[in-house]
Parts: structure tokens; sequence; C-alpha cells
């Protein structure tokens, strides 16, 4: 009853395309954006920030990303990783070499590094599908993080093979490296994430998130409509990993200060936003929120009740949080493989309803 | 070229064929799942690696002596494709390959997990008394090449020429073939999904414990060994994934080019190569010819 | 018949053989067919049918032969190539993009008529907002005609079979094309929504002056709504002509349409 739209008729096409036609859940997206900018810092502790909210902002970027990619372009990748890791490694360049440029063009600089990089990786796809794509993938995720490794110039020939941020200022607020102020680095993330996933909703609703859609769904028919299929996955591919590129360069230099290419960026970083995406939703900008939420939030809730709360060892906690994140990987693909994006909009059906059954 | 430098070569090369044995053991698991249920089973590697756990952890845990090890260990792996049919392929029955494909990587975290838990993690020596060392015959004549790798690739022959009689002449290799064609068409012509899932899974698991001892043998078993599986797939992209003899070859090319460029190539780039020639040569090939040296063709019709 | 606009030829199929390895689909075959026009291609299964239209599409490409669309001839083109020349197609086995609603699905048949690039998609306001806003006014017409408002917010792989050929049908028709392939739009429907069908061909040929080339088996309507008929058989050109022509020549008697029995 609470979500019914009675009353809530739309006179022209443009109410009825617009981002949240229902009023419910337009009030609900400006609630969040309030609590987002204007309560949590305030609320919630630099643990708090620090160690959840901005991995799950910056991994919710890097779903949107693969979500582009994967679930509205049908294009299977596991080479996310190293898309993050060329971000990462753009940004530190950057930061190194021109620092004067100003933190967020650096930031936007390294996507579109990345984006030339996904979309050459992102060439075989025209003539590869399905799982042989994936096989390309690995390919680019294998060579990239090998190349980061050996490569000096690219770790400015450090001895450890790592990359540190060095500090840089937005409006003389310190927002990377060690010294860096936790609610800022926060205001900065939440901000590009807002504007990251509009601007993503926007492209999946228009023609060219059609034309991603149309070659998932039936890239022979798509094709004979006129849908290039040369454009349609080369930009799902330079979409993809401009934003990947940048959840990688916030990864490096705003969450972790400092990385080294074979763990920050290896292929099981590959896996885990691809299984964020699929328990999230794949198609979804939503769903990317979701996943990202979950699979951040997941190993940090089983620490909490294995090793604090029942003691156990942190070995077998590790062990353990393998295996339910592989159950619940299987579980979901059972019962809803259309992930937590599915359930809520399910969810969201029935309260038209509540409190009736039907 | 002088003499030493070509029995380098020739020494490179068998080595490379014989590594390339070793790949093809796993890919002959996925190959073996693919043909029958259509599934790309990415927990192969993991399951190879879990068999071999098991092994030696039965040597060691519990003491028993190898022939009875082994029984055992083919028992759990049946034990564990009727485990993996009842809870998860029944569930999945008539989905997207993707959606089964991202299924078994799940699986494959499970597995690692349990057997972690089970055996633990550290490193673990497994010897059965496979003949380790160089083989003399060659050794004399200046080349170098491992007894185990021939023993390996003997086994392999074997399990070939064994496997391609199962699918061509046995009634429940042409069943295996029906379902993999068709889950749906081979329901209703009556043929049993579920039993065909868990002899061909089992059947997955006893190759994948060929191959977990092998690499064992050679290396050690740890959790590296997982990680072959990520090699598998360069291998079957070559080798097609529905052909048994694909998978051998396929293999034993990818052996041959990622030792010849890690030797030939590598002191040019600083080394590793082997982390991603494989795939590279992979990509390449699908280029060229998408469906792989074996794979049928695919035609599409609209 | 009645008083119609049939013009010059708009598509003409010379000597085109088509073979996937030996098998050999499509052998000789010549035909054309006049601006606003409905023409008819009959034959048994596995006679080349859906081949021939993939030919003209540039799905297949033939072996032998050539192909003259409006004036332009090619031996082959690529597949998006018809499309922008004006040429839509309906599919055997439904081809709707199953994931997208039936506004969706149209919407995309209106993919060529939309430029606007990705910068401003990304904002959506202006040139974006404008584009979007006057296409989906298009694709509303054509919900209109096909009478499916009902439905337009509803993922179409939900939907009864009829209305998902339906649906196929109007976004063949967004593309706004002068030439439209429609490979058995009626497989598959009761009598009441065969006569809906027709009544839309009818329309879309009389209303937009498209130019329909048609596939079918149910005769009866084939002999009523085409002007001329193509016959093909095992790959080979049977009969080439008026459907009376055509409903009498022997050779197609024998091959496809057979005698009307003696009930004893």
């Amino acid at each position: 009853m609470i979500y019914r739209e009675t009353g809530q008729f739309k006179a022209n096409y443009q109410d009825d395309q617009a981002l949240f036609p229902i009023d419910q859940d337009r009030y609900v997206i400006f609630g969040i954006l309030f609590i987002t900018f204007a309560v949590v810092p305030y609320l919630l502790n630099q643990y708090w920030l620090n160690a959840i909210l901005l991995p799950f902002l910056i991994y919710s970027l890097a779903a949107l990303g693969l979500n582009i990619l994967t679930g509205y372009c049908g294009q299977l990748s596991l080479g996310t990783g190293a898309f993050m890791a060329v971000g990462a490694f753009s940004v530190y360049k950057l930061m190194v070499a021109f620092p004067e440029l100003g933190f967020i063009p650096m930031v936007l600089l390294s996507g579109l590094i990345t984006a030339a990089v996904g979309t050459l990786f992102g060439l075989p796809s025209l003539r590869i599908k399905g799982f042989y794509l994936a096989v390309a993938t690995l390919a680019a995720q294998f060579f990239l993080i090998w190349l980061f490794n050996k490569v000096g110039w690219f770790f400015n020939y450090s001895a450890s093979g790592m990359i540190n941020a060095p500090p840089m200022t937005i409006f003389g607020v310190i927002v990377t490296g060690p010294e860096a102020n936790g609610v800022a680095k926060y205001y900065l993330v939440a901000a590009f994430v807002a504007v990251f996933a509009l601007a993503a909703k926007n492209i999946a609703r228009g023609r060219i998130g059609r034309n991603w859609m149309a070659i998932r769904d039936m890239d022979i028919a798509a094709e004979l409509i006129g849908v290039r299929p040369l454009i349609a996955k080369l930009s799902a591919f330079a979409v993809s990993s401009f934003y990947i590129g940048m959840a990688g360069a916030l990864y490096f230099a705003v969450w972790l200060g400092s990385a080294e290419p074979t763990e920050a960026f290896d292929i099981n970083q590959s896996f885990l936003v691809l299984f964020m995406i699929i328990i999230g939703g794949l198609g979804s900008v939503l769903g990317s929120f979701l996943g990202a939420a979950f699979l951040v939030i997941l190993p940090i809730m089983l620490k909490n009740i294995l090793v604090d709360g029942f003691g156990t060892d942190s070995a077998l906690s590790a062990h353990i949080e393998i295996i339910t994140v592989g159950v619940l990987i299987i579980g979901f693909l059972i019962v809803e493989p259309h992930g937590l994006a599915r359930l809520w909009r399910i969810a969201k059906e029935k309260m038209r309803l509540w409190p009736f059954p039907y | 070229m002088n003499m030493l430098d070509f029995l380098f070569f020739v020494e490179v090369t068998l080595s490379g064929l014989m590594a390339g044995v070793m790949y093809s053991l796993v890919a002959l698991g996925f190959v073996l799942i693919f043909k029958a249920s259509g599934i790309f089973n990415f927990a192969q590697g993991v399951m190879a690696l879990f068999a071999a756990l098991t092994l030696v952890g039965l040597m060691e845990k519990f003491g028993f002596p190898i022939w009875l090890a082994i029984i055992g260990t083919i028992a759990v792996m049946i034990a564990l494709a009727w485990l993996i049919e009842r809870v998860m392929l029944r569930q999945l029955v008539n989905q997207e390959p993707i959606i089964l494909f991202m299924a078994t990587i799940g699986l494959a975290y499970v597995l690692e997990g349990m057997g972690d838990i089970l055996w633990g993690s550290d490193v673990k020596l497994l010897d059965l008394g496979i003949p380790q060392g160089a083989w003399e015959w060659l050794y004399i004549r200046g080349i170098y090449i491992e007894k185990l790798e021939m023993f390996a690739a003997g086994t392999a022959a074997i399990m070939v020429a064994f496997l391609a009689v199962f699918f061509q002449k046995t009634r429940i290799g042409r069943a295996l073939r029906a379902v993999a064609d068709d889950h749906q068409a081979a329901l209703s012509v009556g043929i049993s999904l579920h039993t065909i899932w868990v002899i061909v899974w089992s059947v997955a698991g006893i190759v994948a414990l060929v191959a977990g001892i092998m690499w064992g043998s050679k290396s050690g078993v740890q959790f590296s060994l997982s990680l072959i599986a990520l090699k598998a797939l360069p291998v079957l992209i070559l080798g097609g994934f529905t052909s048994v003899p694909g998978a051998i070859i396929g293999g034993m090319i990818i052996g041959v080019g990622e030792k010849l460029a890690e030797v030939y190539l590598g002191p040019f780039v600083g080394g590793a190569i082997e982390n991603w020639f494989a795939y590279m040569l992979a990509l390449a090939f699908l280029l060229f010819r998408p469906q792989g040296l074996f794979g049928e063709k695919i035609i599409e019709r609209v | 018949m009645n008083e119609r606009d049939i013009g010059a030829e708009i598509l003409k199929v010379e000597n085109i053989s088509l073979s996937f390895g030996v098998m050999k689909v499509l052998d000789n075959i010549s035909f054309d067919i006049r601006q606003g026009e409905i023409r008819s291609i009959i034959g048994p299964n596995g006679a080349g049918k859906s081949s021939m239209l993939n030919v003209i599409n540039g799905f297949y490409h033939p072996q032998q032969g050539s192909i003259t669309f409006k004036g332009e001839t090619r031996k082959q083109m690529a597949p998006h190539v018809a499309a922008t020349h004006g040429i839509a197609r309906t599919f055997q086995n439904i081809a709707l993009f199953k994931g997208m609603s039936t506004l969706d699905n149209i919407m995309t048949g209106r993919n060529l008529k939309m430029k606007t690039n990705l910068f401003w998609q990304a904002l959506h306001i202006g040139p974006a907002r404008a584009e979007e806003l006057e296409n989906r006014e298009a694709a509303e017409r054509i919900i209109d005609f096909l009478g499916i408002q009902a439905i337009r917010k509803k993922p179409v792989g939900k939907l009864p079979y009829g209305l998902q050929k339906r649906v196929e049908l109007g976004r063949a028709l967004a593309a706004e094309p002068e030439l439209l392939l429609l490979d058995e739009p009626m497989a598959g429907m009761n009598s009441e929504e065969k006569e809906d069908m027709c009544r839309f061909v009818l329309d879309v040929n009389a209303e937009f002056g498209t130019t329909i080339a048609l596939i079918e088996h149910d005769m009866g309507v084939v002999m009523d709504l085409s002007d001329r008929v193509l016959v093909l058989d095992y790959g080979k050109q049977l009969a080439d002509g008026e459907p009376d022509e055509v409903r009498n020549n022997q050779a197609v008697i024998d091959a496809y349409l057979g005698v009307p029995h003696e009930h004893a």
C-alpha cells in the first residue's frame, strides 16, 4: 500500500522516461544521497569509513564497470584485476610526474588510459565469443600483471616493485597518502561514485545501452537491425575499462596507499568483482552496489563472528570464508541467477500490494 | 647451430612435450565434463588438487598403503561427484552455459576451502614410487628427460585410448554425447541425466586424481596445482573443447611453445614469460580459428 | 486484385548459389521484387527459403551470383549494411531481445535513426534527451498501429508466442524500411491471430508503401496476399509468377502443394 502508484499519472513521454518515475523511488534515492553526504561522515567513525565504506564505494565503481561489459553487453571478462592495475599505475605515474595536474583530473585521465588499453584488449571480441573471450581477457590479466611486475619504468624502479601514493590535495585537504583526511577521502570517492553511477544509468537506458543489450541477447539479430557489433562491443569495453580504471586508481591512491601488482590486482580480484555482479545482479546499476556491499561486508562480518566471536584461528577463518563465498555463489545461481537486484524488484512488487497477498 | 645447441633444443622441445602432456591430463577432465554436460568445469584444477590432497592425507594421516589410498581416493571422488550432482547440477538443469560456468567457479572455491580445512594447506610430498630422475638412455646422449614425465606421458596415452573407446563404442558413451548436445532432448528420450552426470563427474574425478598424482609427484601437492586449471584453458582453446585427442595435442603445443618461449625469448624480456605466453598463443590462435584445431565449426543459424 | 502502386524493380537476385561445405543450399536462383509489391517465397521445409532471405540480408555470403538493391549491385555485404540501406526483417525462430521490454525492443529498431554520442547520452540532457523523446514518439506510433500498448513495458521473454511475433514485426517496422523481409510471420498462430497478422501486412504495404517479401506455409494466406510467388525446392527454383499460375504449375503441385483428396 505504501508503494502503490495510484494517482501517479504520466502525462507525457518525458515523465515516463524519467530516471525514477515512481515518486516513492525518488524519495528513497534523495534520502540515500542525503544520508550519504550529509549524515554518514558525522555519524560513523574512521574505522567504518575507511575499512568498510571506502572499499564498498570503490568496488561499486569497479562492479559498475564490469557490469557494463558483462551484464549489459554480455562480454565475459576475467581481466578486471589487470585493468584496475592499469588505472592504479597510470595515476601513480601521473602523481609522480605531473603533480600540479590536480588529483581529480588525474583520476579521470587514468580512466581514459585504461579505456584505451581496454579497447585494445577488447578487439578480439569481434571474432571471439563466450568462454573463448574469457580466455582472451585472461591473457590480458596475466600479461599486464607480468608487465607491471617486470618493467621498472612502471614502478619507478623501486627495489620492492611496490608503488606508493604521494600526498595529493584537493582544495587544500590531503586525500592520498598516510596523512590523508578520512572524511575528505570519503566525500571524494562518494562524489565520484554518485556522478558516475548516474552516468551509467543514463547510458544504459539510452541508445547505447540498448545496443549493448541487443548484442548480449542476440548479436546476429542486432547486427541485422543495424547495430554494429564492432562499435557496440568496443564501446562497452571502453566505458567499462574507464570505470574500472578509475576504481583502480582510487583503490590504490585513496584506499590502499601502496600496492604491489601481483597481490593487489591478481586474478582473485577479477573473480571478486565478477562475483559481485553475479550476486548483485547482471545488467543492473543497483545490483552493482548490492553485490559490492555484500562481498565487502561479508568477510568482515565472518571474521568478526568467527575470530572475535568464536575464537577461531584466523587461517581457519580464511578457509571458511572461501567456502562461504563459493557456497553463496552456487546458492545464488540456483535460487536467483539474476541476483539481489531481481530479489529486490520482486520485493518491490510485493510491496505494491502489501498487505494484500495478491 | 652446433651439436650442443641442437641437443639443447631437442631437450627443451621434449621437455615441453612432456610438460604439455601434464597439461593435457588436466585438460582431459575438462573435455570429459564439457562433452557430456556442456559445462565448462572451472573446478577441474581444484579437483586435481583435492584428489591429490586426499591421497596424501589417507596415506599420511591414516597410514593407508598406496593401493588402498588410491582406492579410497577414487571412492571419495565418486562420492564427491554424486554430491555435486545432487546439490548443484540438479538445480541448474538447462540454465545458460555462463551460469553453469560461474557455478563451477563457486565450486572451485568450496573445494579449495574444504581441502585446506580437511588436509591442511602446507605443501606435501607425494611419493608413490614413480621413477624419478633422468632417463639414463637419453642422458648419456646428452638429453635430460625426466623419467617421471615419460611415465606421465605413458599413463596419459593409456587413458586417452581408453576414453576414446569409451565414448565411441559404448552405450553410455553415446548417451553422454547426447546429453552434451541438449539436456532436455536427452531427458525426453529417457536418458537419465542424473546417472550420466554422476558417471561423468566421477570419471573426471579419477582423471583429476591421475593428473594430481603426476603433478604432485613432480612438484609437491600444493595450492598452485589448482592454478593449472587456468593453464588448461589455452590448451582447450587450441584443441577444441570437445576433443580428447585435441586436448593432448593442444597440451603438447602449449607445453612446447611455452618452454621454447621461456628459454629463447625469456632472457630478452626479463623472464617469467610462462605466466602469460600460453594465453597469448591461444589468443592469437583464436583470432584465426575461433573454434580451435579440432573443435566443431559453428555455423550460426538465424 | 485491387489498384496498387507497383513500381519498378527494387531488388534483383541473380544466379545466387550458396553452399555450406558440400551441402548446396541454393542453386542458381534468380528473381526480382518490385517496389510496393507483396512477394511470397514458398516451398517445402529445407528448400532454402530462409537462407535466401539471409543472403539478401548479407548474413550468408553466396559463392556465386549478385544482388542488386535500389540500383546498387553487390556480390556480398556486411549484415548491418542491409539495414542501413533500408532492409528490415523478422525471423523464423523469434529473435527478439529477451532481456528487454517491448518498448525497448522497438526503440532498438530505431537505432539507425539515432546519433547522439556517448557524452550527451551520459548526461541525458539536451540533444540526447530530445532525440530519445522523438524516437519514443515514433515507437509509440508503431505500438499504436499494432495494438500492443498494454504490453509495452513487459519483458518480451514473458509474452505469449503470438504477441512476440507482433513485437518482432514492430521492431522491424521501427526502422521505416523500404523492403521488409518476413520469415514465416504466421507460424504457430491460430486463425484469429493469422487474420490480424494478414491485416497488418496489408496495412503496412498500403499505408507505408513498404515492399514485402514473405515466407509462408499457409497457402490460403499466400494466395490471398501475394502479387507474385516464388517457389523453391531443395535449393532450386521451381516456379515464379502470379499466384494462380503457380497454383496450377504441375511441378509445384508434385513437389509441394499436392492435390485435394477424394474422401472415399
